[in-house]
């Protein structure tokens, strides 16, 4: 059977749910070979072979830490050229697309990022992207060369599907450009305890109508009672009450979770660009007019002071 | 010596308005609005940053796209670029990613440049793929994603934050940055930008300025494919309580029904 190359994403051996997801897509494609790249390589092998990896490459090397993305196309580049697979799969987080597209150009292929979806297709894989504002959904394939594919978290569920994950050391040359741009320092994100934003089940937002950064205290007890992230909408962060990082819309991230709780955000098209994949959306505001109105499953016009307290006060009771 | 910096920016639909496909697939432009890509602006303005921090600058913005795109151009030179491109051609239409990152490249070589800026992503397509791309093709670092950006004595530091970790970086030019809407508000065009802007210069070329063949690019000649498009089915509509002073209760109570609780 064909073989598909997947990119693993993982922090130092721990390998992140939306790789894992990667390997449900491969499946349909072909026997997905895992690549796995710096610290930790090899330890991710057991996970990969429990969810359908029959080989794991690895390779480690100071390089993949000290400078920026090029190692890595270097490695993948190497894979592509051990495997011969029928399509490379990778996560899309913004190195992962990086890294991709600048793969496609080496090997002369063409790339689709960010597909919600993946099938085998006649012509090689067909891949489901979001267009405009979620407002559309495209089919799409890659006509030229090894299909590359970046694939958006949450796109398919995780499968135990276990495997023979034979690992073998991949050699890698590195190429001229790959010390071009050096990481001379790297801090890692506080961890908050809560689930990534872009790959939460449930993600509770909140926005203008929080009216403070103190108030979003009110928006994590929500989201802690029902073990989900925290968004903010670009007016709550631009106004400092909540990282960047958290920010979910057109410049921030998008999301797709299977629960979008959406506080005091009146759903300018910027934010529903961010969130309007998610399958079920519930909204509180004051306003009844709001847009985000049209977009919901459920809404509740109301003071979100009163109702978000209410409704996490619930949600504990119903736990306990 | 000057410090040559080609800023790359895109025209793109106002996403406000009603966006749509066209029966070859590729973006309908008649029935929409287009402007200077929001996020293009935050480089334009680290551009600006940067040269006036540097003893000479000269800031080339450039842009691919049909006649209209010269609009996105003004709005640069009305914030205080000093000389546009314009890349036009009948057969660029339907060019994807791959193809428009090589159109890029030979412009921006054509132009010259110590330092390319661009947005992080266009606000249209969203893919952020084309700065990396662009350091591919030219064979430069990438400092890409940057919401710190500085450059001195040949050399761009900047700040990229990720979603694990924010790291320090560090390239010599020539090199291929990308800023977030992190990096620094854009400024508004001044009544005397927008006056000066009307006599600057803007170029236009074509494919054959580039020493592209037709075939490399446009609808035939891209590498990847959308074989349909679907406007997604409207939501039926859902159900609008208004808080009575039991809408958390009944909210619980939809999200224990979904089995969210």
């Amino acid at each position: 059977m064909a073989e598909v190359l997947v990119y693993v994403d993982h922090v130092d051996g721990a390998v992140r749910k939306p790789t894992l997801e990667l390997l449900t897509l491969a499946r349909r494609v072909g026997e997905p070979v895992a690549l796995a790249l710096g610290a930790g390589a090899a330890e991710t092998a057991s996970v990969l072979a429990e969810h359908g990896a029959v080989k794991v490459l690895t390779a480690d090397a100071p390089e993949f830490a000290d400078y920026l993305v090029v190692p890595k196309v270097d490695a993948l580049q190497a894979a592509v050229e051990a495997v011969s697979p029928v399509a490379v799969l990778v996560p899309s987080s913004a190195e992962g697309k990086e890294i991709a597209a600048r793969l496609a150009v080496r090997i002369g292929s063409g790339i689709v990022t960010d597909a919600v979806d993946l099938e085998a297709g006649e012509q090689g894989p067909v891949a489901t992207q979001s267009a405009f504002a979620a407002s559309f959904t495209t089919k799409s394939r890659v006509t030229r060369g090894v299909p590359v594919i970046t694939v958006k978290p949450n796109s398919a569920p995780v499968e135990a599907a276990p495997a023979a994950g034979v690992v073998e050391t991949l050699p890698v040359g590195f190429s001229a450009q790959a010390t071009g741009t050096k990481v001379l320092s790297r801090t890692p994100r506080e961890s908050t305890g809560r689930p990534e934003l872009t790959e939460a089940a449930i993600v509770v937002s909140g926005g203008r109508g929080v009216n403070g950064a103190e108030n979003f205290a009110i928006i994590e007890a929500l989201a802690d009672s029902l073990g989900a992230a925290v968004g903010a909408s670009r007016a709550a962060v631009d106004a400092g009450w909540y990282p960047h990082s958290n920010q979910v819309g057109q410049t921030g991230k998008s999301v797709s979770p299977q629960l979008y709780i959406a506080s005091g955000i009146s759903g300018a098209i910027q934010h529903r660009a961010g969130m309007q994949t998610s399958k079920t959306i519930v909204a509180i505001n004051k306003d009844a007019e709001a847009p985000i109105f049209d977009l919901v499953d459920y809404g509740v016009v109301g003071d979100l002071f009163q109702v978000v307290p209410q409704l996490t006060d619930e949600v504990n009771t119903r736990k306990a | 010596m000057s410090l040559r910096i080609v800023v790359c920016v895109k025209y793109v639909p106002d996403a406000t308005g009603d966006r749509h496909f066209a029966d070859d697939l590729t973006l309908d432009r008649e029935d929409v609005d287009g402007l200077l890509s929001e996020l293009d602006e935050y480089a334009v303005e680290q551009a600006l940053q940067i040269a006036d921090g540097a003893d000479d600058a000269e800031i080339t913005v450039l842009t691919v796209g049909p006649e209209d795109a010269r609009d996105a151009l003004r709005k640069a030179l009305s914030m205080g670029a000093d000389r546009a491109v314009h890349v036009e051609d009948d057969d660029l239409h339907g060019t994807d990613v791959i193809g428009t990152s090589l159109v890029l490249a030979r412009a921006i070589e054509k132009a010259g440049y110590d330092l390319v800026i661009s947005g992080m992503a266009s606000t249209d397509g969203t893919m952020g793929v084309v700065p990396a791309l662009l350091a591919e093709r030219l064979g430069v670092p990438q400092v890409t994603l940057l919401s710190e950006v500085s450059v001195e004595g040949g050399v761009v530091r900047g700040r990229r934050d990720g979603d694990s970790a924010s790291e320090q970086l560090e390239a010599s030019l020539p090199a291929v940055v990308s800023v977030t809407d992190q990096s620094g508000e854009a400024r508004y065009p001044s009544f005397k930008g927008i006056m000066a802007a009307k006599k600057k210069p803007v170029e236009s070329w074509d494919l054959e300025d580039l020493e592209i063949e037709a075939d490399e690019v446009g609808l035939a000649g891209a590498w990847s494919a959308v074989d349909s498009a679907a406007q997604r089915p409207a939501r039926s509509a859902g159900t609008i309580v208004k808080d009575e002073g039991e809408g958390g209760r009944q909210l619980a109570e939809f999200l224990a029904g979904q089995k969210f609780i």
